[in-house]
């Protein structure tokens, strides 16, 4: 099993899934626009993409059979559970 | 039948395919316009039941929740709650579902149905589930819905038909005996709840060729990605002039034409000239940039439609964050190279209000097409056409650093602003980055005819006033016939000439310029009409008349005043219609009084730099 770390450190092509959200660091707005988009506590991802030249802000992420861009600052805020295998056929 | 025609409006998530379907059902005749008081666009059209009967189809703002977190959304749920001010209750909403993206899409769903409203979902781009290998049962999932569910495919028209028939059986059926599902809690029932009736409604899944993600690894590639993006901004600026050369000859040609026509056809005096000077050169003045905001907008539409565009505002956001803004901004500062009127139209899908306004603030400073004729004019009378290195001659060079002048002075107002007027914590970069997909000719054809459409009316309403009142302050009142005024001096233009020389004295402007700086409010490209037309005025004889404008322009200005010039219109806010469209789009004069002052001030201190280094060097 492979220690939690935040989605901003997570390895690129890695799947994991999210274990916690410090909402607290996120706004009320922006919160609810994570969700919306459907990343909440308990959601698998893969971290596909990050940032231009190395600088690795934003990230793009495959939640579901969607493709969704964030920020650092909010990736950081983001707990996630790396796991071995694809969840999400 | 007395009643009216029943409203059926399509709602559903960014990037359903909503707007496609909606296209598909209505055809090119579409009613643009605002809803009261707010700067969401309303876009209505009719359709016809199988039996003839009309309806009115109303596309509303992609929403993730009936929770809103931005304007667009705000009204999606006025609308369906029936609260919306300038729209009655809906009698159907048709739901519009991205089959292949079934679990996130169904949570917005289950929020609308719970509301128990009349409702059809549109199981939409079925092809492109089927090409990813999911093939999904529409009945399964309309029994766990409890609402009809018609697969369509928008792009290729497929279903449409059907998806009429259940909209017309629902109309007819009555409102009871249709027990639609009760939606979870909000947030994480709610998506809980979506993921298992989306896996109810899949029959079976295989991982298909995910052609998308791949070319994803070569678009978002930490290096590639940005050197393409490159590229195809390149290509585009290049469309854009290259392309653009006939046609603007064509409605040159034709405006003259026009022109000639109603001279020998009305008797001279003031109506002839009125509609000659005023209406025919003023509007046909800006009508010629209707082919480079057509070939702009066609690269725009194709990279939005095709999916590229979101990856182009996330390979710009590092760069756009780095002044306080995001990759939203990028592309309405894109557009607004041809022009800052689209581009602020295009503001309006960036949700952070704070962000918004800067990029709206900003969008002036981005070199567009109007000031181009500008540039070519005075480059080429004043830079010598010599060459500083293989392939680059300098006046290709200036014309370069002047669009560098105007992106970094954005950069640097944006980065000021978002420190204190538009001050907030920097927003998040939210965004959905939908799989790629081949445009539809149609869809792109309908968005251009529309973008056509709105530049010609404003070209038939503001910039015709703002033209007709200019012509009218250098035409009255008439000079008698034994001054030895000019009628240019005489008229009221001149007199308003008389209190803005002394000012833009200390820049090295003189008079002649300043009389150009009136006309050229309406549009920038009016000062070399106008700068041509008082020298032509003041020339001494029919040999001093005529000498070209360019050879006037080097009798009578020196180089820092012509680099001045230059300066001055990179920043210059003299443009009424994009005065015209912040105030509509920021809802009052506050901001576009802001823009005006601050623009003006930039303006006049960069050509004043420019002029006194100038003169300091010797040049």
């Amino acid at each position: 099993m492979q220690t939690p770390t935040t989605l901003d450190q997570l390895s690129l092509n890695q799947n994991a899934e999210i274990v916690g959200i410090d909402w607290g660091a996120i706004s009320d707005a922006e919160g609810r626009r994570l969700r919306a988009l459907g990343i909440d506590e308990g959601v698998s991802l893969e971290k596909l993409h990050q940032g231009m030249f190395g600088l690795k802000d934003p990230i793009a992420l495959k939640v579901g059979r969607m493709m969704i861009a964030v920020r650092k600052a909010h990736a950081q805020a983001i707990s996630v559970q790396p796991v071995a295998a694809s969840i999400a056929a | 039948m007395t009643e009216a025609a029943p409203l059926i409006v399509l709602a559903g998530n960014p990037n359903s395919g909503k707007s496609a379907l909606f296209n598909a059902l209505t055809g090119a005749r579409q009613k643009i316009a605002n809803y009261p008081g707010v700067t969401v666009e309303r876009k209505s059209g009719h359709f016809a039941f199988a039996d003839g009967r009309p309806a009115e189809l109303v596309d509303l703002p992609g929403s993730y929740s009936l929770d809103p977190t931005s304007p667009d959304e705000e009204v999606t749920r006025g609308v369906i709650m029936g609260l919306q001010k300038g729209e009655r209750r809906p009698d159907m909403i048709v739901l519009v579902l991205d089959a292949a993206n079934l679990d996130n899409h169904l949570r917005f769903a289950l929020e609308v149905i719970a509301l128990g409203h009349p409702v059809v979902v549109a199981l939409n781009m079925m092809d492109l589930a089927e090409r990813d290998g999911l093939t999904l049962d529409p009945a399964k999932l309309a029994e766990a819905l409890g609402v009809p569910v018609v697969p369509t495919v928008a792009v290729r028209r497929r279903g449409l038909d059907e998806l009429a028939a259940a909209v017309d059986g629902r109309l007819k059926a009555k409102p009871d005996g249709v027990k639609p599902i009760v939606a979870q809690e909000r947030d994480h029932g709610l998506r809980q709840q979506a993921k298992r009736i989306a896996n109810q409604a899949i029959v079976s899944e295989t991982a298909g060729r995910r052609w998308s993600e791949r070319a994803d690894r070569l678009f978002l590639h930490p290096f590639a990605g940005p050197l393409i993006l490159l590229s195809v901004l390149f290509v585009m600026f290049q469309a854009v002039f290259a392309w653009s050369e006939a046609p603007i000859g064509w409605i040159e040609g034709a405006s003259e034409w026009v022109a000639a026509a109603v001279e020998s056809n009305l008797p001279s005096g003031f109506l002839r000239d009125f509609i000659i000077e005023g209406a025919i050169a003023g509007v046909g003045s800006v009508v010629v940039f209707l082919p480079q905001i057509l070939i702009l907008f066609l690269f725009i539409l194709l990279l939005e439609a095709s999916g590229y565009m979101t990856r182009a505002a996330f390979i710009m956001d590092r760069l756009m964050a780095s002044v306080g803004l995001s990759g939203r901004s990028f592309i309405p500062l894109l557009s607004s190279f041809a022009c800052a009127i689209p581009g602020i139209m295009a503001t309006r899908s960036i949700s952070d209000p704070r962000d918004r306004l800067t990029t709206i603030l900003v969008a002036p400073l981005m070199t567009c097409a109007a000031r181009l004729p500008v540039y070519a004019i005075i480059i080429g009378a004043f830079i010598p056409p010599t060459s500083v290195g293989p392939g680059i001659g300098l006046q290709g060079l200036v014309l370069f650093g002047l669009y560098v002048f105007g992106i970094l002075g954005a950069m640097i107002v944006a980065l000021v602003l978002r420190s204190t007027v538009t001050k907030g914590p920097n927003s998040g970069f939210l965004m959905e980055m939908p799989k790629y997909q081949l445009p539809s000719l149609r869809d792109i054809l309908i968005g251009l005819w529309q973008r056509a459409w709105i530049f010609l009316r404003r070209a038939g309403t503001i910039i015709f006033a703002a033209t007709v009142i200019l012509w009218l302050l250098l035409t009255f009142p008439k000079v008698p016939e034994d001054s030895a005024m000019s009628q240019v001096d005489y008229s009221a233009a001149g007199r308003i000439t008389n209190v803005i020389a002394p000012i833009v004295k200390p820049i090295g402007f003189d008079r002649d310029i300043a009389l150009a700086l009136i006309p050229a409010m309406a549009a920038r490209e009016v000062a070399v009409a106008a700068l041509a037309t008082t020298y032509a005025i003041d020339a001494p004889d029919e040999e001093a008349e005529a000498k070209s404008l360019t050879e006037r322009l080097q009798s009578r200005w020196s180089l820092p005043t012509a680099l001045a010039f230059l300066a001055w219109f990179v920043f210059a806010p003299q443009c009424i219609s994009t005065i015209a469209v912040t105030r509509r789009e920021t809802n009052g004069w506050k901001w576009p009084t802001f823009m005006l002052v601050y623009l003006f001030a930039l303006a006049y201190v960069a050509a004043g730099i420019t002029y006194w280094s100038a003169v300091a060097l010797g040049l």
